[in-house]
């Protein structure tokens, strides 16, 4: 017994380690990456010892300035719910990796060990379920600021994120009818067949209209441009005023923790999670015949590898949307979810459900 | 008459405009090119490759001056005359015609015939000038000109912005000033004279440091 909590507890600190770090990463990646998308170098300034080592020490100085500022609580603010916000922000943005499978079953003696946190059979809904509780930290921060433009950009998150969580299900109700389960490691399992004996089946390929909803509902559920209305930096000022400090940047450091969460679960659905293409559990298995046998642990090894690149891979396209894209209206962006959206989703439900009843039939 | 109004209608998004993915690939494809070539150059840079293509359209400034225009106006000097005697003959026109007054010319009897007058106190204040130039327009002796490239001004106190005629003479020298280097006619009197300028010794030391 006592090695199962061993076991969880040490895959836990992995994810944490790698979540948090990517997070504080993306702080470095967004200055340098929009400074050479605008033709600029980016923060270079902070050193230790004199080394500069391209600006990744301004992060460090971020997280010190924060930790070492003052934090204010606005006097009629309501003092225990302003406090609780943040944490029930960064909480839930954390839980969230805990349903995703990152590795196929690594095989240490005759132990069998799921590389996922939690191996939940419903991990989908568990993963939706922590996405949307996300959203109280966010109105509770409008609501206990006690100031209007906060409760304003309350409740602007909120409604973007309800409007969007629907098209967000819809859209991955394809992708469970045609995988046939919730369950987030066998739908990467699955996603391990090859269609026609050449082309790997991930939920791409099998979905790609599902994709391109999924990921622009994410992408709007993360609050990040172009869908940034909740937060509007700069000028119509977001749920987050009344707060500063390191309870700010707890704020700042959700949006990055969501946008990996997007990217795995985009990688988990539609790339196939740790899948590499002819990776079979015993080794390469090509569609001309060469196979190449490889043990469990290097198989494990490269799925890790596999997925942590795709998941990268997602968090720089993500990145370079946010420095392309302007911010969407308010009535454009609820025409775009409810109009553009669902309706597409729902269609490809419908789409999806009748192919699939097609060649397969009906069990 | 009644009122004519133009109706300006928006252009009307087409089908393929609605569809956003082709165009966010077409804005993608934009910042992509940017950001390539950029890693690129900078990468080739570090290697030593194709310096002369830039991969930022910034300075990083106080390593790296921007490069000034010749005809940039910059901190003022004044010329000199092939023997360092200053060319200006006290005539007075760039006090005159200074909008912000900033120039203060006392003028002195210059031993030689020829030349009349010589600038006993020539004083700028940095702090009220506005750089618009008209005193180097105004000089008949070109004997002023904003061609240092001198754009760093700073001071911890007005006096400093003060220009005496040592700095103006010599654009490298900063206050204080110990003694007077300048040439005869020039009769400088640092220390306890009638005449004391910006220049006046006690009082620089006081407030530089």
């Amino acid at each position: 017994m006592i090695e199962v909590v061993i076991i969880k507890f040490v895959l836990a600190s992995i994810v944490f380690f790698a979540a948090l770090n990517l997070a504080g990463f993306h702080t470095w990646v967004e200055r340098k990456q929009s400074a050479l998308i605008q033709d600029r170098i980016g923060a270079n300034r902070a050193d230790i010892f004199g080394f500069r080592a391209l600006g990744m020490f301004h992060g460090l100085a971020d997280v010190l300035k924060m930790f070492t500022k003052e934090d204010i609580v606005p006097a009629n603010a309501d003092k225990a719910l302003h406090n609780l916000a943040p944490f029930f922000s960064v909480f839930f943005a954390l839980m969230t990796f805990a349903g995703i499978p990152f590795g196929d079953r690594l095989i240490i003696g005759d132990r069998v060990i799921e590389l996922q946190v939690a191996h939940i059979d419903a991990a989908l809904l568990y993963i939706f379920a922590m996405l949307s509780l996300g959203v109280y930290g966010v109105i509770l921060a409008g609501f206990a600021s006690r100031n209007n433009y906060a409760l304003l950009g309350g409740l602007r998150a909120t409604a973007q994120m309800i409007s969007y969580e629907i098209a967000l299900g819809v859209s991955l109700l394809g992708v469970i009818v045609v995988y046939g389960t919730i369950d987030l490691a066998e739908i990467v399992r699955a996603q391990g067949q090859l269609i026609g004996g050449w082309i790997p089946k991930w939920g791409i390929i099998t979905q790609p209209i599902a994709f391109f909803v999924f990921v622009t509902a994410a992408l709007a559920e993360t609050k990040r441009v172009p869908f940034d209305l909740p937060e509007g930096e700069s000028e119509i000022i977001g749920y987050f005023v009344e707060y500063s400090g390191m309870k700010f940047g707890m704020f700042f450091l959700t949006d990055f923790l969501e946008t990996i969460v997007v990217a795995s679960l985009a990688t988990t659905l539609f790339f196939g999670g740790w899948q590499v293409p002819y990776l079979m559990p015993d080794g390469f298995h090509f569609p001309w015949g060469a196979t190449w046998l490889v043990p469990n642990w290097v198989y494990v090894l490269l799925g890790v590898a596999s997925f942590s690149m795709k998941v990268l891979t997602f968090c720089f396209v993500f990145m370079q949307l946010r420095w392309t894209l302007p911010r969407f209206r308010y009535d454009q962006l609820m025409s775009l979810g409810w109009k553009g959206l669902f309706p597409i989703s729902v269609a490809n439900v419908v789409v999806t459900a009748i192919l699939v009843i097609y060649f397969d039939g009906v069990h | 008459m009644p009122a004519v109004v133009k109706v300006v209608r928006r252009r009307e998004l087409t089908f393929w405009e609605k569809l956003y993915v082709p165009q966010i690939v077409s804005g993608l494809k934009i910042t992509f090119a940017h950001f390539f070539r950029n890693l690129f150059l900078h990468t080739a840079h570090q290697f030593g490759r194709f310096k002369n293509f830039s991969a930022a359209a910034t300075y990083q400034f106080p390593e790296e001056l921007r490069p000034l225009m010749s005809r940039f106006r910059s901190r003022h000097r004044l010329t000199r005359r092939e023997d360092n005697t200053p060319r200006c003959v006290g005539c007075m026109l760039c006090e005159t015609v200074c909008p912000a007054k900033c120039i203060t010319i006392v003028p002195g009897e210059h031993p030689d015939p020829n030349v009349e007058k010589y600038p006993v106190r020539f004083d700028i204040d940095l702090g009220v000038c506005v750089y618009c130039g008209y005193c180097v327009e105004v000089c008949p002796e070109d004997a002023i000109r904003m061609d240092t490239g001198i754009l760093d001004l700073a001071a911890y106190s007005r006096e400093a912005m003060r220009l005496d005629i040592h700095e103006l003479m010599n654009p490298l020298l900063r206050k204080p000033i110990r003694e007077c280097n300048l040439k005869f006619p020039h009769k400088c009197q640092l220390n306890g004279g009638q005449m004391t300028g910006s220049w006046d010794l006690s009082r620089q030391v006081s407030q530089v440091n």
